[in-house]
């Protein structure tokens, strides 16, 4: 077990630059989450932290050895592979045993090395096929096994369940997280889906272009994202944004949208009169009832709650509520975004106003 | 049922009966023809090897007396088959284990390793494809003279080994490029050295290739009488191919005999062939990756 310290790493092919200085803090035995758009360059950074990538600037250290120069067989990283990789000649035994056999470690201690991961995997059964044999959800697991076994200083994860189906993932979401419990050992994962970043990460990276964008604990990401991408990218269905200026009268303030809608502010918010920002709510934060008119557009209902597209002003807005609605589209409903948990953003940085 | 449908279901009937059944009829004929063409004049080699020259003359298709061993006696006791036999099986043996090893790790270092002028190197060993290697005798027999190497097996095996190279090299590093590469940096997180993850990883999963390139360069080894001729003067060091024309005379040919060793000579490889292709066909059926 170590942490992982990434200190303003940069990565350049040829002469273009596509990570411009990242820096991370991963803390020992944490669960840390690299989400972001395809491209942002998160695959590349745990390629980095893997050793199959060159640095091309900043340092990488896991534990107190920056491990720049130290190749990808000697940092005892283990991965976990987005095509499980799996070694197809072998049986399941052999690819656990392969990393085993290459440390040189008694034939006692792999055998029961093995048969402790296989134990908590539930792969027991299935020691002597081959992976062609096995279904997607055991060849994930056993490229679990391959990882485990090996008891290595940290954990990565490269979109490990996007091969799954939707129900094998949400199970392997919690499997993989209860077992970073378990054994306590740092990890590092990759994904470009939010909802798994939430539920597993203890720290979430956004990442985009090459950029972290916000790090931070997956509460405080949809609480207080730092700026409109993060904004936007964390939630679903995502948050909805409307431009406006800020107006006071009296001890009286509140946001005038450019066709003229009275929105709430939040209580903290200042700004002086005529300041543009944009404002930003998430669809489960508007309330039903005495507030603005808003025309139905579109209704989805889920049984749970319902998702209504809505025409406020000329802006176009999410809803989504706990109540049934019934209207049909076209009809007009009341809503009111809950102040206490308004955004507001610069228009032209995009970064969060306090 | 719509008018749609039904012109679909009498199109589908059409397709599964009358058309599909002369299709496949047709194929099967030529298949069939072919494979006679293919396996009629070893079947005559085989039965004439069986046969005195008189009979060989008088009833050149007819069916011999399997008991009439005396041509495979003649050749046992009274030529240097075996010795031939062991000349050839040590020529081919060597040539195609050099050419496999050689060429697999050019391959793997042009398919893997990002280097300035892999692309040429590439061109470099397709390019020797193009290149009829028979043209070149007159400087290869001055560079073999000047080695030292004529008249020993070595000089045969440099110029089979060299002869195999540029197509071994293309197949494979066709090959390997399709194997992911998530495989080899699964063995370096493993712990893997470069000549382990090949050892252990890349050579098992590129087997089927190996044994296709294998036998392409087999038949051309074993049968080749070409260089041998130019190349080797000493009796004890002639292949097959090259001896057997010993039982060839100037004036009278026993056409018996040399049948028999020409039915024993096409027989290891032909063993050989069968057993290569069973394996082949079994690797391209339980490698599957993902």
């Amino acid at each position: 077990m170590s942490s992982v310290v990434i200190d303003d790493v940069r990565k350049s092919y040829g002469g273009v630059e596509v990570m411009h200085g990242v820096s991370v803090d991963i803390p020992d035995g944490s669960f840390v989450v690299l989400v972001g758009p395809s491209g942002c360059g998160k695959s590349t950074l745990l390629r980095m932290i893997a050793g199959l990538e060159e640095i091309s600037g900043g340092t990488i250290s896991i534990g107190d050895e920056v491990v720049n120069d130290v190749v990808a067989k000697d940092r005892d990283i283990a991965m976990v592979f987005q095509s499980y990789a799996l070694y197809p000649h072998m049986t399941i035994f052999d690819n656990m045993d392969f990393s085993l056999k290459l440390r040189g470690l008694s034939k006692a201690e792999r055998k029961e090395r093995i048969d402790k991961a296989a134990g908590i995997l539930g792969l027991r059964e299935l020691l002597d096929r081959k992976p062609s044999a096995l279904s997607g959800g055991q060849r994930q697991r056993v490229a679990m096994g391959r990882a485990i076994v090996r008891e290595p200083k940290v954990f990565l994860f490269d979109e490990p369940l996007s091969n799954l189906d939707a129900k094998l993932r949400v199970e392997m979401r919690s499997e993989i997280k209860a077992l970073q419990h378990r054994l306590d050992t740092t990890t590092i994962y990759v994904t470009h889906d939010q909802i798994e970043a939430m539920t597993m990460g203890d720290r979430i990276v956004v990442m985009r272009d090459g950029r972290v964008e916000q790090c931070d604990t997956p509460l405080n990401l949809y609480d207080r994202p730092a700026n409109l991408f993060v904004a936007e990218f964390i939630g679903s269905p995502s948050m909805n944004f409307v431009p406006g200026r800020f107006r006071h009268e009296g001890a009286e303030r509140w946001l005038e949208t450019e066709d003229g809608l009275h929105l709430p502010l939040p209580p903290d918010a200042a700004g002086e009169e005529g300041r543009r920002v944009v404002y930003g709510f998430r669809p489960e934060h508007l309330v039903l009832g005495d507030g603005l008119p808003a025309t139905i557009e579109l209704v989805e209902p889920t049984g749970a709650e319902t998702m209504v597209l809505l025409k406020l002003g000329v802006a176009e807005v999410t809803g989504v509520f706990r109540e049934r609605i019934v209207e049909p589209e076209g009809a007009t409903l009341e809503v009111w975004p809950d102040p206490a948990r308004v955004h507001l953003f610069d228009p032209d940085t995009g970064m969060r106003l306090a | 049922m719509t008018a749609v449908d039904a012109s679909r279901n009498a199109a589908a009937r059409e397709r599964s009966g009358l058309g599909v059944f002369t299709q496949d009829a047709l194929l099967q004929i030529f298949l069939i023809a072919n494979t006679f063409i293919m396996l009629f004049p070893i079947l005559v080699m085989v039965l004439n090897g069986f046969k005195t020259n008189a009979e060989i003359f008088s009833s050149p298709f007819a069916l011999p007396n399997f008991q009439n061993l005396s041509n495979f006696e003649a050749i046992a006791t009274g030529t240097s088959f075996v010795r031939y036999l062991f000349n050839s099986v040590l020529v081919t043996g060597l040539s195609i284990g050099f050419i496999l090893i050689l060429g697999t790790m050019a391959a793997y270092a042009i398919a893997r390793y990002a280097f300035r002028g892999s692309g040429l190197l590439l061109l470099f060993f397709i390019a020797g494809l193009t290149v009829p290697l028979k043209l070149a005798i007159i400087p290869l027999f001055i560079l073999m003279r000047d080695l030292g190497l004529l008249d020993t097996q070595f000089s045969l095996i440099c110029v089979y080994t060299a002869m195999g190279l540029p197509s071994t090299v293309f197949i494979m590093t066709g090959f390997i490029r399709t194997l992911p590469r998530d495989l080899e940096d699964a063995a370096r997180m493993d712990g893997a050295s470069e000549f382990k993850i090949m050892r252990s990883v890349i050579l098992p999963l590129a087997r089927p290739a190996m044994v296709i390139a294998a036998i392409q360069n087999l038949v051309p080894i074993w049968n080749d009488f070409f260089f041998p001729l130019v190349f080797i003067q000493t009796e004890s060091l002639k292949t097959l191919p090259q001896g057997l024309t010993t039982f060839m005379g100037e004036y009278n040919t026993n056409w018996g005999v040399l049948f028999a060793g020409l039915t024993l000579a096409a027989a290891p490889i032909t063993l050989v062939y069968i057993v290569l292709s069973r394996q082949f066909i079994n690797g391209m059926t339980s490698g599957a990756v993902k």
